[in-house]
């Protein structure tokens, strides 16, 4: 059977008429199937990707198909997809249906995208090595005794794995870059507000973003532009017109590119990784660029921020599920406040409670001002003076992340060690700038490294050319 | 920063959560450890700087105020754990 890896192989075959639609599908229905012991799928819409796979071969040959025929996605199990199951891999919402569809997600379908299923994730996007799903982790597909990183840890091995070409997933702080990093793949957190958030499970509003995971900077870059741009459902989400991304993928001239002091003299960060970022600069250096090291102090202050206002944010989106409107409720219930909490503990899982209870904490009447407001004020510092650095360089970078996977089970004791995971992606979600993490080599046990490469706000265009040119 | 457990609990009856007795002395010692390590954030001279509230770029998106996109009553309910023909039904409250 034929193999694809990127949409641009899928297309060429479809044009040559080697393979329909159909065939696309049953591809990767095949390659589900073969490797489900990954855990990446929590549900797979086998039938209803044929069925649709017919109707587009069916366009196809009319003429008529839209600009992802052929395409077949994955996607997180954070997305609304009408008349789907959604459960953010927890067991508060066991058996919800979606009764509408993701902006995003409609955009696909109406390029005549396939969707072929729903992805494993920590639950709520809450983690960093999908260890935090109700239904099990998922298996690293290149050491599967590795964690594939978090929260999209399932979206990750999808692409990785070639179960599917692209798959959606959603970044807080790292949940789309990291696990793209420990699975080598390309992810891109796009800049905050790109992409309308209508449809998709709500943690940290003033962090969430979408994203697209893929073996390729093309489809990454079709599938962002497709998705993006203004939505009468999301009032957040930027007016700006999309450039047409896919279309200028080759990066001209040279780049000023700045790396941030305090990443090489990070404590968590592990010896391959650094000397593998420091021979990037050599070669980035070697090629033409200008590589500057400048001095960032408020950089180990991104990760407290964060924590405090994502934990703070998530104990307010999260009080939505209570039992009542959908999802658990707890048999063992008399009244209402019992109704309510019991469905809650027994609902949300351990890492969730956490964070709400620590949400909790900072936004309570004494503490409110010390924690929260006090966060919100370092967040204005960070983000100006990430976008001071961003103007005067065209580029930041830096290794997406501390260590290369680790054993699935090493981190979960202690909640803080999990959370330095996220120590150079937390950066551009406080600053809210976009930033795309690229597969960069591997370490001496085979486990890919992940380059992160930041720009200034909606420069995605400038960071898929740039990209692109790297992976060259 | 320490956390009795008069505080846990509180914090626990505000997020309507039920600890078990024996999570609590865990969970105890989590938050400690994570509020004492975000207590860093104090060696910042944040001095006259603007709290951040809103990260997007849009000002003032209005539309018109027309009904649209609505949920239909019975796509609305049918996620519920309980309900009769019209509405969530939930235990008594009032007596």
């Amino acid at each position: 059977m034929k193999r694809f890896r990127s949409f641009a192989q899928i297309q060429k075959s479809l044009n040559e008429k080697n393979a329909s639609c159909l065939d696309v599908v049953n591809y990767y229905l095949a390659q589900i199937n073969q490797r489900k012991h990954l855990n990446a799928f929590l549900e797979v819409f086998d039938q209803e990707a044929k069925d649709r796979a017919v109707q587009i071969d069916q366009k196809i040959q009319a003429g008529k198909a839209g600009r992802l025929a052929g395409m077949v996605v994955g996607l997180k199990d954070v997305f609304c997809y009408q008349g789907h199951k959604l459960q953010a891999a927890s067991k508060i919402l066991e058996d919800f249906e979606s009764q509408f569809t993701a902006t995003c997600v409609q955009r696909l379908l109406d390029e005549d995208a396939i969707i072929i299923g729903r992805l494993n994730c920590d639950e709520f996007a809450m983690g960093s090595s999908n260890e935090n799903s109700a239904f099990g982790p998922v298996l690293n597909a290149e050491n599967e005794n590795r964690v594939p990183g978090g929260s999209s840890g399932g979206s990750a091995v999808a692409v990785q794995a070639n179960l599917c070409t692209v798959a959606l997933g959603s970044d807080t702080g790292g949940s789309i870059r990291q696990p793209a990093a420990f699975c080598g793949v390309i992810g891109i957190k796009p800049t905050y507000s790109r992409v309308s958030r209508y449809g998709l499970l709500a943690y940290a509003s003033s962090f969430d973003t979408i994203g697209v995971f893929s073996n390729t900077i093309e489809d990454n870059a079709l599938a962002l532009e497709i998705m993006a741009g203004k939505d009468d459902f999301d009032s957040t989400v930027s007016s700006r017109p999309v450039p047409e991304y896919h279309k200028k993928l080759g990066f001209e001239g040279k780049a000023k590119i700045a790396y941030l002091k305090e990443t090489l003299e990070s404590e968590g960060l592990n010896d391959e990784v650094r000397q593998n970022f420091i021979d990037t600069i050599d070669r980035l250096k070697e090629e033409g660029h200008e590589v500057e090291a400048v001095d960032f102090p408020l950089l180990k202050y991104a990760l407290p921020t964060y924590y405090i206002l994502i934990t703070a944010e998530s104990s307010s989106n999260l009080s939505r599920y209570d039992g009542v409107r959908y999802g658990y409720r707890s048999p063992n219930t008399l009244n209402m406040e019992s109704m309510y909490k019991k469905s809650r503990s027994e609902g949300f899982g351990e890492e969730v409670q956490r964070r709400i209870m620590l949400g909790t904490f900072v936004l309570s009447a004494s503490y409110y001002d010390a924690f929260y407001t006090k966060a919100q004020k370092v967040r204005r510092l960070i983000k100006n003076k990430v976008q001071d650095l961003l103007e005067t360089h065209g580029f930041l970078v830096m290794p997406t992340t501390p260590t290369t996977a680790f054993e699935l089970g090493s981190h979960t004791q202690n909640p803080l060690e999990m959370y330095l995971a996220d120590l150079f992606t937390v950066q551009a979600s406080v600053a809210g700038v976009p930033s795309i993490s690229i597969p960069n080599g591997k370490d001496s046990d085979g486990m890919p490294f992940g380059l992160q490469i930041m720009a200034n706000f909606f420069e995605e265009e400038k960071l898929y050319a740039f990209s692109n040119t790297m992976l060259k | 920063m320490k956390i009795d457990k008069d505080t846990l609990h509180k914090l626990a009856h505000l997020a309507r959560l039920e600890l078990r007795e024996e999570d609590g002395p865990g969970m105890m010692k989590d938050l400690e450890e994570i509020l004492t390590w975000v207590e860093q954030l104090n060696e910042i001279d944040t001095e006259g700087v603007e709290p951040i509230t809103n990260m997007s770029f849009e000002t003032n998106v209005f539309r018109s105020d027309e009904v649209k996109n609505q949920l239909p009553h019975d796509s609305a309910l049918k996620n519920a754990p309980k309900k009769d023909e019209g509405f969530f039904r939930v235990p008594k409250f009032l007596d």
